[in-house]
């Protein structure tokens, strides 16, 4: 295990090197002097070459580059153009937010998914499973900028149960995390529904069933425990997804998390935090694939010796 | 599923190309007296914050979502082809190469690059298109790398080098085809994802600018009506998702049709 974790971690480094290579590289993409871009046309040249000091960019970029990873590697991402606050610390102060509907989006993606996801494999073939299929493909069709603004339709503005946006009670996250959480649903059930019926065709199910077993114990306890392995993965997969719904979903409900964050800085033209949101976004995700593979390594010894 | 699929991505392509002359009506005359007014006999799907009508703005949107699909589609399903074909024939260093930077944009969640480059490029249709191919490239030469790891050991391959063919003959000729089936459905199905990514983007404001009427424009500007005009978020919100909708059931289809094994069971 100690060997798979090690290789394991070391495939990560040059991912996590690239990826901050690649998040550097944003600022330098900028069409024209990125100072300039910053503080608009109507800037006068002595803050400009001001702000291009202050942001390093007088430096020859290799330095840039250098300073750029020593800062990452030390938390210290800059500080935002607009309100001077550390990009660490604007970051920080957001994450609750977005931990918190991430975390809520999951649960119920996984509430809905692998009931659904069940009964279809279950009842395969029938109305029920072209029901679940035909609802999943929904899910994976309707954006989350739709469903979202539909769903404040109907149960904040039609029916005035659930408030429209922002951030206090329980009942702010319902329908962020719906919205949220409906995609990953849609592709969880599909996933639960292709390899529940994969396990059932196993032997040690008919075996079950031949000892007696009712067909749903046979379905419950038996293969619906092996076939959680690939869902689980399928889960750690698609926290990615989570994260980019969450710039949306932020935006929609007015959610002041990361992800709303990015949305603003970018308006605002604050590369600092731009950078500071992408960096941390895609290093979690990183984070998040490699605890997966680890945690799934674990559960089949196979995978480490691969 | 794949005829109500491919049905109703005929009825998009038909809409976006004939709509805007049957609808007769110019997606960008205003008529500000009557702004916010709901679907009527003579609006179907009624008029927005502009007075303008969002029916003929759904079918003048239907071109760029379909225009943003193909240009998107076809430079990511090319790249990654070529890309992928040439890591997986020679491997080595070359395979290294490009699998690391594959691996590095991976690392990036689905839109966030997308995001991130239009962000610092400037955000307009062109960039958009960028955006998405530079990300959209990757997954076709995962998928086509993996095919040609498979395919470069076949015997009809291998006779094909021992007759003395070319690498390009072989790669064209031998290698690629086998792949083709495989790129088919994923282009299908990233047919899907480019028209909901490109509308993402614009909805969050970094994608096409208006006036230019597009789903996710429309969307975002229906966004501070939903109190008083919930049709201006309702129509191209359908929009897209019936189109994106008939890309998925036509690619599962394709999927069912072009690979018997994952397709029973995977439905």
């Amino acid at each position: 295990m100690l060997r798979f974790l090690a290789r394991r971690l070391a495939l990560t480094i040059p991912v996590l090197l690239g990826v901050a290579t690649l998040v550097f590289s944003l600022i330098h993409l900028i069409p024209g002097d990125p100072a300039q871009a910053m503080l608009g046309e109507s800037a006068s040249p002595q803050d400009v070459a001001e702000l291009r000091a202050r942001l390093g960019l007088d430096r020859p970029l290799v330095e840039q580059y250098g300073r750029f990873l020593q800062g990452a590697l030390h938390g210290d991402l800059g500080r935002s153009l607009r309100t001077n606050q550390p990009v660490s610390t604007a970051i920080l102060e957001r994450m609750p937010a977005t931990i918190e509907l991430a975390a809520a989006a999951m649960i119920v993606a996984v509430a809905f998914a692998i009931p659904l996801g069940i009964v279809a494999a279950v009842w395969r073939g029938t109305a029920v499973d072209h029901t679940a299929t035909t609802l999943s493909l929904l899910g994976i069709s309707i954006p989350n900028f739709w469903l979202g603004p539909l769903l404040a339709i109907v149960f904040s503005i039609e029916l005035g149960w659930l408030p429209v946006s922002g951030r206090g009670t329980w009942a702010h996250l319902v329908l962020p995390a719906i919205s949220l959480g409906a995609a990953l649903a849609a592709i969880l059930a599909r996933m639960t529904r292709a390899t529940l019926l994969e396990e059932l065709r196993e032997q040690y199910v008919t075996a079950a069933r031949a000892r007696g077993a009712s067909r749903a114990r046979a379905v419950v306890r038996h293969a619906f425990r092996n076939s959680l392995i690939p869902v689980i993965t399928l889960i750690g997969l698609q926290f990615g997804a989570v994260l980019t719904g969450a710039v949306i979903t932020e935006t929609i409900f007015a959610w002041p998390g990361i992800g709303r964050l990015l949305i603003q800085s970018i308006g605002f033209r604050d590369y600092p935090l731009v950078q500071g949101c992408i960096l941390l976004i895609a290093m979690t995700y990183v984070g998040m694939n490699l605890l997966t593979d680890l945690l799934y390594g674990l559960v089949d010894p196979r995978i480490r010796y691969e | 599923m794949s005829k109500v699929g491919a049905a109703t991505v005929l009825i998009a392509i038909v809409a976006a190309l004939i709509g805007p002359a049957v609808a007769r009506v110019d997606p960008a005359v205003q008529d500000l007296a009557r702004r916010l007014d709901g679907p009527s006999a003579t609006h179907w799907f009624g008029l927005d914050e502009l007075g303008r009508d969002i029916f003929a703005r759904v079918l003048a949107g239907a071109r760029i979502s379909l225009l943003v699909g193909i240009v998107v589609v076809s430079i990511s399903s090319a790249v990654g082809t070529l890309l992928g074909s040439i890591a997986g024939y020679f491997g080595g260093l070359v395979d290294e190469t490009i699998s690391r930077i594959i691996d590095i944009l991976l690392a990036f969640p689905g839109l966030l690059l997308a995001i991130a480059l239009v962000a610092v490029l400037g955000p307009n249709l062109t960039n958009v298109v960028v955006a998405l191919s530079l990300i959209g490239w990757v997954g076709y030469a995962r998928l086509v790398r993996g095919q040609v790891l498979r395919a470069r050991e076949f015997e009809f391959v291998q006779a094909a080098r021992a007759l003395g063919a070319g690498t390009p003959r072989i790669l064209a000729r031998h290698v690629i085809p086998t792949a083709l089936p495989a790129v088919t459905v994923q282009a299908t199905l990233g047919m899907g994802g480019a028209i909901l990514a490109e509308a993402a983007l614009s909805f969050l404001g970094l994608g096409v600018q208006p006036p230019t009427p597009s789903w996710g424009t429309m969307l975002n500007g229906g966004r501070t009506h939903l109190l008083d005009a919930p049709h201006l978020t309702i129509f191209p919100g359908l929009a897209i998702a019936f189109l994106v909708l008939g890309f998925n059931f036509l690619g599962d289809g394709l999927r069912d049709a072009l690979d018997p094994v994952t397709g029973r069971g995977a439905g």
